[in-house]
């Protein structure tokens, strides 16, 4: 009994924890149209706390030079500092090592580094490769684009209404043909969780590759990618508290090793002649050009900001705002939710009656709560519920009961508007 | 909520509730789709021309209040009017969506119902939505059958 109580207690104290996260973040401690900040658009890109801010403006005032090409002191201040920033990366997704670890602008360009790579040195007219309905354009158009070249058949696993994925489908479109699997962790616009590992399991039992798009998971789980045994893991900075124009592609380097370069340039290279270049090791192969230094190292500081919260609590804040937000959502008249599968990330789809999401935005956000309006990237998710936009709230660590009740209140303001 | 209502205007929120010449025309001569990528919004706007002059003007399509407004209140004053004419309305509505007023020579007056659009100017992530009917009744009227966009 005491240790219920005490365990009970532990995780009260680590919820107060959670909901003290908030004061991190300067961009939340502002007025919109005279009324106190709600953001709810974390799906979109979250804020940066004041960690992220300070490490970016450090790194640009004082250590600015460019990587891995210098004897100079900047040089290798700059380069420690981005370098560092690969290895925290590496432990905090635990990744076997730092060649493993690939810097890219963001998710979407770590998927084109795969596609193109992969596409080119493993697909031919004779394959086919697996996405689904849910996915984020930025997981189905490098796939058409690879299998327009290489004549490969792109296939999508359907949903069920919940906006779940039907595995049974999924079973059904494996086979020996199958090279690679592309699937999202969680659906930016649905917010459900994907049962990743048996997704895995039936990949693997048809000996494909399998990538995973995790942007929408990095900034609600710790991930562990040897656990998970995915071949590729794609996330951006700037959905997990970092900056924008940096995100990473983990690939198992046996994999990595073998695949042909993505882009030509400098630093990916060993050496350069006319009659034969040699490419450099990884993951320096794929990272062509001067890299985006201060941007690594603001993701740097965003994964040690995020190594010191407890997760166990941060899921259970994030699970009451989502269960929060739905029972009080489905109060108001016309109210339709959409995607309701049973696992779900912290985001809150829907339809308001008539209203058109894009009046939604507008209305709320003169009440200064920010919410996404439109198809989210995800134009067949929409098509699947047959709806051509969705208001779209989405919860982050920062968040509280509060901005739920803010965010019900503008969407009754625009019942009132068009009663 | 002041701001608001000159935005969703009495007139903007009728004409999205009850939009005046929706559906198919059937002997239309020019079919223009028009599309938003950024909300996937899209309308289709039937237009018969004839002796230079818009006999008749219908739209369908999905849209937020101020795209369907819009749409509706361009049919209903375009219709009838001469190719000159609506030409002429569509360079004034645009100017009244995009430029500020102040500084502008439009006469709201002229445009009578249309300036109920003019509040759309002070939000200008929606000026798109009000926009997309007006860019497809120009192409209409240049004699191009084909999809227009926002972007």
């Amino acid at each position: 009994m005491s240790s219920v109580l005490e365990s009970q207690n532990t995780l009260s104290h680590a919820h107060a924890d959670i909901l003290a996260l908030r004061k991190d973040f300067p961009a939340l401690q502002q007025d919109v149209y005279e009324k106190p900040l709600v953001y709810l658009d974390s799906a979109a890109s979250t804020q940066r706390p004041q960690a992220v801010i300070d490490a970016v403006v450090t790194h640009e005032r004082t250590n600015h030079a460019n990587v891995h090409r210098g004897v100079h002191q900047l040089s290798q201040r700059s380069t420690e500092a981005y370098e560092g920033a690969r290895e925290k990366i590496r432990a905090y997704i635990n990744a076997g090592s730092c060649e493993e670890i690939i810097f890219t602008s963001g998710t979407t360009e770590s998927i084109n580094l795969v596609a193109a790579s992969l596409g080119k040195s493993r697909l031919t007219d004779s394959d086919e490769v697996v996405v689904t309905w849910m996915e984020h354009h930025s997981n189905i158009v490098p796939w058409q684009l690879i299998c327009e070249q290489t004549g490969a058949q792109l296939l999508a696993v359907p949903m069920t209404p919940d906006g779940e994925l039907d595995l049974d489908e999924y079973d059904q479109l494996l086979s020996d043909r199958t090279k690679i699997v592309a699937v999202g962790h969680v659906s930016n616009a649905l917010g459900t969780i994907n049962p990743l590992e048996q997704i895995i399991a039936k990949a693997r039992d048809a000996d494909a590759l399998i990538i995973i798009d995790g942007a929408q998971a990095t900034p609600h789980f710790r991930i562990d990618v040897q656990a998970l045994d995915c071949d590729f893991y794609a996330f951006s900075g700037h959905k997990m508290f970092g900056p924008t124009g940096i995100g990473v592609l983990y690939g198992k380097s046996s994999l990595l090793d073998a695949m042909p370069p993505y882009q030509g340039g400098g630093e990916m290279i060993l050496t350069v002649s006319f009659k034969e270049t040699l490419y450099n090791t990884l993951p320096y192969k794929f990272e062509a050009g001067t890299p985006n230094i201060s941007g690594a190292v603001g993701l740097g500081a965003a994964i040690d900001y995020l190594s010191d919260i407890n997760f166990e609590a941060l899921a259970q804040h994030e699970s009451d705002l989502l269960s929060y937000a739905t029972t009080e959502f489905i109060k108001l008249p016309g109210a339709r939710i959409i995607g309701t599968a049973k696992d779900k990330a912290s985001v809150l789809s829907f339809t308001l009656g008539d209203i058109h999401a894009h009046d939604l935005g507008t209305i709320v956000d003169r009440e200064g709560v920010a919410i996404r309006t439109g198809h989210h990237c995800a134009m067949p998710v929409m098509e699947h519920f047959q709806v051509a936009a969705t208001g779209r709230a989405s919860f982050a660590l920062y968040n509280n009961r509060d901005d739920v009740d803010r965010l019900i209140l503008g969407l009754q303001r625009a019942l009132e508007l068009f009663a | 909520m002041n701001d608001l209502q000159e935005l969703y205007r009495e007139v903007i929120l009728d004409h999205n509730r009850h939009p005046r010449n929706f559906g198919e025309l059937e002997d239309a001569n020019r079919v223009v789709e028009g599309v938003n990528p950024l909300c996937g919004d899209r309308m289709t706007l039937y237009v018969k021309i004839i002796d230079k002059k818009v006999q008749d003007i219908r739209f369908k399509g999905t849209g937020c209040a101020i795209s369907v407004a819009s749409s509706s209140l361009m049919t209903e004053r375009a219709k009838g009017g001469s190719l000159d004419e609506v030409e002429s309305l569509f360079e004034q509505v645009h100017e009244m969506l995009t430029s500020d007023i102040t500084g502008s020579s439009i006469n709201l007056e002229n445009l009578d119902k249309l300036a109920v659009l003019s509040g759309v100017r002070e939000y200008p992530t929606r000026v798109k939505c009000a926009s997309l009917a007006w860019h497809a009744l120009k192409s209409a009227i240049a004699g191009s059958e084909d999809k227009i966009s926002t972007e």
